[in-house]
């Protein structure tokens, strides 16, 4: 109780732990700071993801005026590619984020519990490892996981491969699960105090109110926060090709080398990698507002 | 459990010197009074009295610094107390109501004999439906708390603290948040509820309903009681100024 700590969702800062004092109302959660990317991405007209293909593609011919490689050569070449990169390498990317969300998720929603623990021995620790992870550069943290995890584990006679994207996801899943953890501890500290109390002075137990009160009321209010995560996340996913991972940045980079490394193959490649990136987080940051929009009128 | 077996004929909430503070902010500096089983009492004071804080103490959501709270005889600030047992026997109703806003009104009420006193379904659920009539809230069974109106909302956390069988019931400034329409039907309730001789204890600012429902009135202080007495006494013969003041102001 020591430490005041500031609500994610919520605006003002809380001037108290104690409970009495604590304000009866509390501003809606999950507004404006938390999922600023969501915000900004939904806000964007419908118009952009065609109008960004659209300068990737003839960037060529404004930039390379005097090569002889055309914007029909560029087209064609990324034509060729397509199917490769999406299936072999945006599919990829997307199994990546899902499969690190759901062990973020996990892991997060675990961690976050343990912060609200009235037991010091467990909130303490929960609070450094949140606070730790959610502010290390995700790429180091890859790294570390990515060089300190063994290769392979030998149970006995059994040897188990780990391969380098399962430990990508490791990696990126410490990230996003300290991030969960503040959304659900932000969300149960944005339940009004005073349903702690009337469950209290109804004798429920700790966990009884935790789980048959409090939490019922903010699930709603993690997701909108917990899909802004999960559309950053995927974001990320690149950042795994800096560790060998063949996902779509890094097979981008192999049909280059194929295309004989043109430099004028750069802009529309890298381009198409942003498009297909924008249209799949586009309708997930447009939901997410909608989500928002929705749980904010209701309370 | 308790250390002295308590019968009916002592008082059923006794408090004694009780010291709260919170920080270096002294709320309670010594406060004591006795309620016997079936009476009910008032407590009344400017705000920041203390009111407030000393009704939550009787069941330990405010712990206290020193003194003594004993209910039905168990002491409530003992190291090793099973609070959850304590309240199974205190009921609280709140300013702001608090309802669980994700469970119907029915539901708020069977909960906590489902969950906390683990008793049959069929068996909460007719009582439930029993307390929500008599507070007066028939065919609202299934509406949601955010439906209701303040004083409907109030009247069904009434009967939610009424489905556990308390022996005492604490009220704290239950009608100070309700239009002034609304007041009168959960005053009406918890007049009901003194007559069927249940233990009350409320924090309150309406002055008329202290003086027709209680048996003894507190006046409370910068954390001290200034002044008690049965209604009659207290409204029109209160000997300390600052009582004088208070109710010149208030009456």
């Amino acid at each position: 109780m020591a430490m005041l700590k500031p609500i994610p969702g919520i605006s003002s800062a809380s001037a108290t732990d104690m409970a009495v004092l604590k304000p009866v109302t509390v501003a809606t959660p999950g507004s404006a700071s938390d999922i600023n990317f969501s915000r900004f991405v939904s806000d964007l007209p419908w118009w952009t993801l065609p109008a960004l293909a659209a300068i990737f593609m003839m960037w060529p011919i404004a930039a390379y005026a005097q090569s002889t490689f055309t914007m029909a050569d560029a087209t064609s070449a990324l034509i060729r590619w397509l199917p490769f990169l999406v299936f072999q390498g945006f599919v990829f990317n997307i199994l990546i984020s899902v499969t690190t969300m759901a062990l973020g998720t996990i892991a997060g929603v675990v961690l976050g519990l343990m912060q609200v623990s009235p037991n010091r021995m467990i909130a303490q620790p929960a609070w450094l490892i949140t606070q730790t992870f959610r502010n290390s550069p995700w790429l180091v943290l890859l790294f570390i996981v990515m060089l300190a995890f063994p290769f392979k584990i030998e149970i006995g006679s059994l040897t188990i491969q780990i391969p380098d994207w399962i430990k990508a996801v490791i990696g990126l899943s410490l990230p996003i699960m300290a991030n969960i953890s503040e959304v659900v501890r932000g969300a149960i500290a944005s339940v009004p105090s005073g349903q702690w109390e009337a469950a209290e002075s109804l004798a429920y137990s700790r966990q009884q109110t935790l789980w048959r009160i409090i939490l019922p009321q903010c699930f709603k209010r993690m997701i909108p926060p917990w899909m802004n995560w999960y559309a950053i996340l995927t974001m990320a996913t690149p950042l795994v090709s800096l560790l060998g991972v063949e996902e779509i940045v890094t097979l981008s980079q192999q049909a280059m080398a194929a295309e004989n490394s043109r430099p004028e193959l750069l802009v529309p490649f890298y381009g198409f990698c942003l498009v297909i990136f924008f249209a799949y987080c586009y309708p997930i940051a447009r939901w997410t507002i909608a989500l928002e929009r929705k749980y904010t009128v209701k309370l | 459990m308790s250390e002295t077996e308590w019968t009916p004929d002592q008082p059923i909430v006794s408090i004694k010197d009780v010291h709260k503070s919170f920080g270096d902010l002294e709320v309670l500096k010594g406060v004591s009074l006795d309620v016997m089983k079936g009476e009910v009492i008032c407590i009344i004071g400017p705000s920041g009295s203390g009111k407030s804080t000393l009704i939550r103490c009787i069941n330990a959501l405010n712990d206290i610094q020193s003194g003594s709270i004993q209910v039905e005889g168990q002491e409530v600030n003992a190291p090793g107390l099973d609070k959850l047992e304590l309240r199974k026997k205190v009921g609280m109703v709140f300013q702001q109501y608090n309802l669980f806003p994700h469970k119907t009104a029915l539901e708020n009420v069977m909960m906590a004999p489902l969950l906390v006193l683990k008793q049959p379904e069929d068996e909460v659920e007719k009582r439930a439906r029993a307390l929500v009539k008599k507070v007066r809230l028939e065919g609202k069974e299934n509406n949601y708390p955010g439906e209701l109106s303040g004083g409907q909302q109030q009247r069904v956390a009434i009967a939610r603290s009424l489905a556990m069988n308390p022996d005492v019931m604490l009220f704290d400034e239950v009608t100070a948040a309700l239009d002034p329409e609304t007041v009168k039907e959960v005053l009406v309730t918890i007049k009901d509820l003194a007559a069927e001789g249940m233990t009350c204890i409320l924090v309150t600012h309406e002055m008329g309903f202290a003086r027709e429902i209680a048996d003894h009135i507190y006046f409370t202080d910068r954390g001290v009681i200034v002044e008690h007495g049965p209604p009659k006494t207290f409204f029109e013969s209160a000997k300390d100024p600052r009582t004088r003041e208070f109710l010149s102001q208030i009456l």
